[in-house]
């Protein structure tokens, strides 16, 4: 059992570390701009699933690691994500109820709410006009939730991680 | 922070070299595989480009004695010739909406930020941040990035801004009766003191002026390949001038305050 529980966390952190590659992965062009936050979408999944063992400290470490990974001012997706997990903590037994459609839903304003907090960030340090394709991981992150669930799905239950 | 970023960075950077690991092993494939013909030809063409390249080099070691002495004339101290590092650019995609890219020397290596960074053909970009293993480089074509050039053709100085497009720079501090026309090239002023004076940064490619406006439109197009190239150059450059008085002149001025005494 404790063992098994070890691998369990290893296979979270593995699925998080693979999410952080596809944030740098080299997309060509245009396709770039599309590209989802796939951190949140995996911290997302696996505080819906686990609450009990991926929490708000996981979001603030794997946000201020995506931070330094991304360029980004220190903190600003550690906030993010913390936020968004709180959220996701708070009404993951609801959630579960929930039709997938509704979740897809519910993902979407996890979304929304993560980059409307790095919007008011980047606002803060120098206004700048940003180009309308920053709001666009919001939708491809929303059309990728699918994706995401079912792999992590298949991965949770590969290995009964508890 | 920055110690912080550091730290975190020791975690995080082995994912770029990861995500960066598809791409090198292509292209590794790729050079095994390669012909023999094809590599002939290579060679014989950067044996061509290398035998052209030193021929100018005997000429500008002489150029570059006359021009020390000639400024030396002038009492005008001369910067020193710069240092290079060769890195290699990482294939990873930092934030889509900046023009930011990461290369393979860190603070291991001694890079710091604000470092110039060239390529074969001309100005890059300025090392934006230094981590241990990586470096975060900003490229002049970066929305946030201005660099202070000079017209090759008659020393009309300016400041070309990064339009966020990767072919284009915008020139937006000309009046319009500026003396600019399409073709000519912009080098690096030295103004600022971040850039090396004398690098090529663009060529200008637009020059369109409004008449109810105070500025005119100028666009250039960056001479380094700033999408194409793997291979950059970080600089070092000396600052520390070149003594204007040569020994033998100096022993002669302390003679002479002997004899004053």
């Amino acid at each position: 059992m404790q063992l098994n529980n070890y691998v369990g966390f290893f296979r979270i952190i593995l699925t998080l570390i693979g999410a952080m590659c596809l944030r740098i992965a080299p997309w060509p062009g245009e396709i770039a701009a599309f590209n989802p936050d796939w951190v949140l979408l995996v911290l997302v999944y696996w505080s819906l699933t686990l609450p009990d063992r991926v929490g708000i400290f996981h979001a603030w470490t794997f946000g201020l690691l995506t931070d330094v990974l991304t360029g980004r001012l220190l903190g600003q997706y550690a906030l993010a994500y913390s936020l968004v997990i709180y959220i996701c903590l708070k009404l993951h037994k609801q959630l579960r109820q929930f039709p997938f459609l509704q979740q897809g839903l519910f993902v979407f304003f996890c979304l929304l709410l993560s980059q409307l907090l790095l919007f008011f960030i980047k606002n803060l340090q120098h206004p700048a006009q940003l180009h309308a394709s920053f709001w666009l991981p919001v939708f491809t992150g929303t059309l990728a939730w699918p994706l995401v669930y079912g792999v992590l799905r298949f991965v949770g239950l590969s290995q009964r991680i508890k | 922070m920055i110690p912080l970023r550091a730290t975190i960075s020791f975690f995080v950077d082995p994912l770029k070299y990861l995500v960066d690991l598809p791409i090198v092993l292509v292209d590794q494939a790729a050079d095994s595989v390669s012909s023999y013909q094809t590599l002939k030809m290579e060679n014989e063409r950067l044996r061509e480009e290398q035998l052209i390249h030193q021929t100018r080099l005997l000429k500008f070691e002489a150029l570059e004695k006359e021009n020390i002495r000639l400024r030396a004339l002038l009492e005008n101290s001369f910067k020193l010739g710069e240092q290079v590092l060769v890195a290699e650019l990482l294939s990873v995609n930092m934030a889509p909406y900046e023009h930011i890219v990461v290369v393979n020397k860190g603070t291991r290596f001694g890079v710091h930020p604000q470092q110039p960074v060239l390529d074969a053909n001309g100005v890059v970009g300025q090392v934006f941040r230094a981590l241990p293993f990586t470096s975060e480089i900003m490229l002049i074509t970066d929305p946030n990035h201005a660099i202070p050039v000079q017209v090759n053709r008659n020393g009309l100085l300016t400041i070309a801004v990064g339009s966020g497009q990767l072919n284009r720079l915008v020139l937006p501090y000309l009046p319009s009766n500026a003396d600019i026309r399409p073709g000519d090239l912009l080098i690096t002023s030295g103004l600022g003191g971040t850039f090396p004076q004398g690098y090529p940064v663009a060529v200008v490619d637009e020059f369109t002026s409004q008449p109810n406006k105070a500025f005119a439109t100028i666009t250039a197009t960056p001479k380094a390949l700033l999408d194409r190239n793997r291979e950059l150059m970080i600089v070092w450059s000396k600052s520390t001038p070149v003594p204007l008085i040569s020994k033998p002149a100096a022993n002669e001025a302390e003679t002479q305050t002997d004899a004053v005494k």
